[in-house]
């Protein structure tokens, strides 16, 4: 039978000494700051949850996700070229994991579905471990998983979600998007609208009848609407459309000269493709050329729509033609593993990968709240979107905007789209408070 | 006026769609008493096939494009088709350029060979089992099909445009006597409409005006007295299974002009077509026919604005609305026999 040198005493100071250690530093900053909070790495290595769509309409996006995690990680761990930490302003990363731990990974389905991206970020938690989670390409998906890591006590680093509520009415203290919303679109795009067709336009919204679709359509209204175009029709088409015909005949009544489809996806693909089917390029309306919108393209999607998206103007996160050094140093690390450039999904999660890992070194724990406060008001520069601020008010980044338009000659399956104007982070700053929400207090979790 | 006609226009080009499935659906529930739930699939693959067959017309091999380097900054290389090396440019061009309408002469087959193989390699064993046994192993299989396909092929939708002939758009308002361009409907949609009445009206010849035609009719009247006679019906209805998947697959070659095709297409279309069949009547073939453009035409009016103010989200329920009214009024369909699905 073993003796227990544990005394009455000495185990009534200790837990004095303990609890007023507790008291006065919160758990993250003591120097012992690997527990007390959701999956404290105890070993040697650190697990961080990939939730992408590796099945349903997304699957090509989360695969392209999936791929520049994977970049990531081995970046991380001091693999491959170094990629963004070469041009990164932040040099605390070292390539020796995070915090001297080597990155490790799983990987969860969302299937585009918010009950099954909750469902796979949850076992990834739960069973797995993962401290972080990040990914996903809906913001229906982004809203529902960003709500269960605030439960859980871990950080969410949103893939790509582009709807306002992501950092607006429904954004949390553990949340994180990289990526560029609603407002921004509108805010970018509707100046150069402006200056390529005018400011007397009548303009016919179809919308995809969910969350995303909503803010797209109201940022997209309002942003042209204060340049003196007028909104003459706006219609919600089901999520599961596929055959636009019956919304685009409608158009044609109406005395609109410009269509914006607020639509993602499969439903842009087809909808821009029946647009087009039914001679919309080459209408003339109110004695002007009848024009096409897209607010936000995906190189990916662009591609389902082939020819039909030549001179059509949209708005993107990042491209891969950018010639600044992050940009190059990205595509060329990207396409000399896989042989094709990155697509703006990929681009955004690689980027809040790197971004997360910059803060936990920074803030020297992995403790979901000293994470968030190294990430807060973040200044950083070299990754592709020029100085960018992690704004701490709402968790958006900010950063210049892209207006790209369809190529007219394209070189490649890849080459689709031109940016013709960077649009400056100045132009879509907006006030954290008009979107409404709570950032709530950080949930370290357990 | 003229929003009418667009309407009925549109509707008549997603009724065709409807309309072929349905018709497949149809022929094979009225034969082997199946309810096939990978009828969808069989939509799409058969989409898959024109995809398939116009990457095969553009195998390429790569050449160097002088002075032009690619995304990585190494020599920009171009792909140049053999058929232009084969036919010259032009007529290489030409070739791919009509792909699409070239490859029902590569559809037919595999969609028959995929029809007999379906039915002699799984349903079969299912002919004796509960219409729900046959509904999930059939569902099991299109699921199957489709993330085959979108192994292959991915889950982003391909371009697969029509020939370059059909590109425009017919503008009906200036021959009508309305406003130019107020009815303007693409010509590959009329072309769609078209092959749909043909392949339609090819069906019911080949059932109403041949001896096979005359057996399986009588086999689906009375299967049991056919087999007496000394017919085996068995054959002939694989047969028909393989018709009808060719239907569905032809349904969908010409079709991929009109939406880019997915993996997930057939899908998108089955539920659709089960209730066209229901509400055309269980087993009725020209009840299919008339519900499938019933329905397209309906769910074109359900999405006209005004309709829209009126009736907020008629567009989503307009097809399971009508499917609910007919069944109370008319429970075996527009045209359903007695006895079908009854017992």
């Amino acid at each position: 039978m073993s003796k227990s040198n544990i005394t009455r005493r000495g185990l009534i100071k200790t837990g004095a000494v303990a609890g007023a250690a507790g008291l006065t530093l919160p758990t993250y900053l003591r120097a012992d700051g690997h527990s007390g909070f959701t999956n404290a790495p105890t070993g040697d290595t650190v697990t961080l949850g990939f939730n992408v769509p590796q099945s349903g309409p997304y699957a090509d996006e989360g695969a392209d996700e999936l791929r520049a995690y994977e970049l990531a990680v081995e970046h991380l761990n001091g693999g491959g070229d170094g990629g963004l930490l070469n041009t990164f302003s932040s040099k605390a990363l070292e390539g020796n994991g995070i915090l001297g731990k080597k990155v490790e990974y799983v990987t969860g389905d969302t299937q585009t579905k918010s009950d099954a991206a909750r469902a796979s970020a949850r076992s990834m938690i739960e069973k797995d471990g993962a401290i972080m989670i990040t990914g996903g390409s809906s913001s229906g998906v982004a809203v529902a998983v960003q709500a269960l890591c605030q439960e859980a006590g871990v950080i969410f680093m949103a893939g790509l979600t582009h709807s306002n509520d992501t950092t607006g009415k429904d954004k949390k203290a553990n949340g994180f998007r990289h990526f560029f919303n609603s407002y921004m679109t509108g805010a970018a795009l509707a100046p150069v609208l402006a200056n390529n067709y005018g400011t007397d336009r009548k303009a016919y919204h179809l919308t995809a009848d969910y969350n995303w679709g909503y803010t797209t359509e109201e940022a997209v209204r309002t942003s042209t609407e204060a340049m003196g175009w007028e909104t003459v029709g706006t219609v919600l088409t089901p999520l599961t459309q596929t055959d636009f015909s019956s919304y685009i005949a409608p158009v044609l009544q109406s005395d609109a000269d410009v269509l914006v489809l607020n639509h993602y996806g499969g439903n842009m693909v087809n909808s821009l493709t029946n647009a087009v089917q039914f001679g919309l390029r080459e209408r003339v309306a109110n004695g002007k050329n009848f024009e096409i919108v897209v607010p936000l393209y995906s190189r990916l999607m662009a591609k389902g729509a082939g020819a039909n998206v030549k001179g059509i103007f949209g708005s993107t996160n990042w491209h891969w033609s950018l010639q600044d050094d992050g940009s190059k140093e990205f595509v060329k690390s990207f396409g000399t593993k896989y042989g094709f450039p990155p697509s703006q999904a990929a681009h955004t999660c690689y980027v809040q990968a790197l971004l997360y890992a910059d803060a936990v070194q920074r803030a020297g724990s992995f403790n979901p709240c000293a994470v968030g406060e190294a990430l807060k008001d973040f200044q950083f520069d070299g990754m592709g979107n020029g100085p960018t601020l992690y704004r701490g008010e709402d968790h958006q980044c900010f950063k210049d905007v892209l207006v790209v338009k369809g190529k007219e000659n394209p070189t490649s399956e890849f080459d689709l789209l031109e940016i013709v104007e960077i649009t400056p982070v100045s132009q879509v700053t907006y006030d954290a408070g008009i979107f409404g929400g709570e950032l709530g207090a950080c949930n370290p979790g357990a | 006026m003229d929003a009418i006609i667009l309407q009925i226009l549109n509707g008549l080009d997603k009724g065709s769609a409807y309309a072929l499935i349905a018709l497949g659906l149809t022929l094979i529930f009225g034969t082997l008493g199946v309810v096939n739930f990978a009828h969808g699939a069989l939509f799409m693959i058969g989409a898959f096939c024109a995809v398939t067959f116009s990457r095969f017309l553009s195998v390429s091999h790569e050449v160097a494009v002088e002075g032009e380097v690619d995304f990585l900054g190494n020599q920009m290389m171009r792909d140049v088709p053999y058929i232009y090396d084969w036919f010259g440019e032009a007529t290489g061009a030409a070739i791919i350029d009509w792909a699409v309408p070239l490859s029902i002469i590569f559809a037919i087959p595999v969609m028959i060979g995929i029809g007999f193989a379906m039915e002699r390699g799984l349903v079969k064993h299912f002919y004796k089992r509960p219409h729900a046994d046959q509904i999930l192993v059939t569902f099991g299989l299109a699921i199957v099909l489709q993330e085959v396909i979108k192994y292959f092929y991915g889950a982003n939708p391909i371009p697969t445009p029509a020939p370059s002939a059909f590109t425009g758009s017919f503008d009906f308002g200036a021959l009508l006597g309305f406003d130019p361009g107020s009815i303007i409907y693409p010509y590959w949609r009329l072309v769609y409409f078209g092959f749909a009445a043909l392949i339609i009206g090819a069906v019911f010849a080949f059932l109403q005006f041949t001896t096979f035609g005359m057996v399986v009719r009588a086999g689906m009247a009375d299967r049991e007295t056919v087999g007496l006679l000394g017919i085996n019906i068995d054959k002939r209805f694989t047969i028909m299974f393989g018709i009808a998947a060719a239907v569905a697959g032809l349904a969908g070659v010409m079709y991929t002009p009109i939406n880019s095709p997915n993996y997930h297409m057939g899908m998108d279309f089955l539920v659709l077509s089960f209730v066209v069949v229901v509400v055309g009547g269980m087993g009725s073939l020209p009840g299919a026919v008339a519900a499938g453009f019933l329905l397209g035409i309906l769910e074109s009016f359900a999405s006209m604005p005004r309709v829209l103010d009126a009736l907020p989200g008629i567009n989503q329920i307009i097809i399971y609305l009508v499917a609910i009214i007919i069944l109370l009024t008319r429970p075996r369909g527009l045209m359903g026999r007695k006895g079908v699905m009854e017992e």
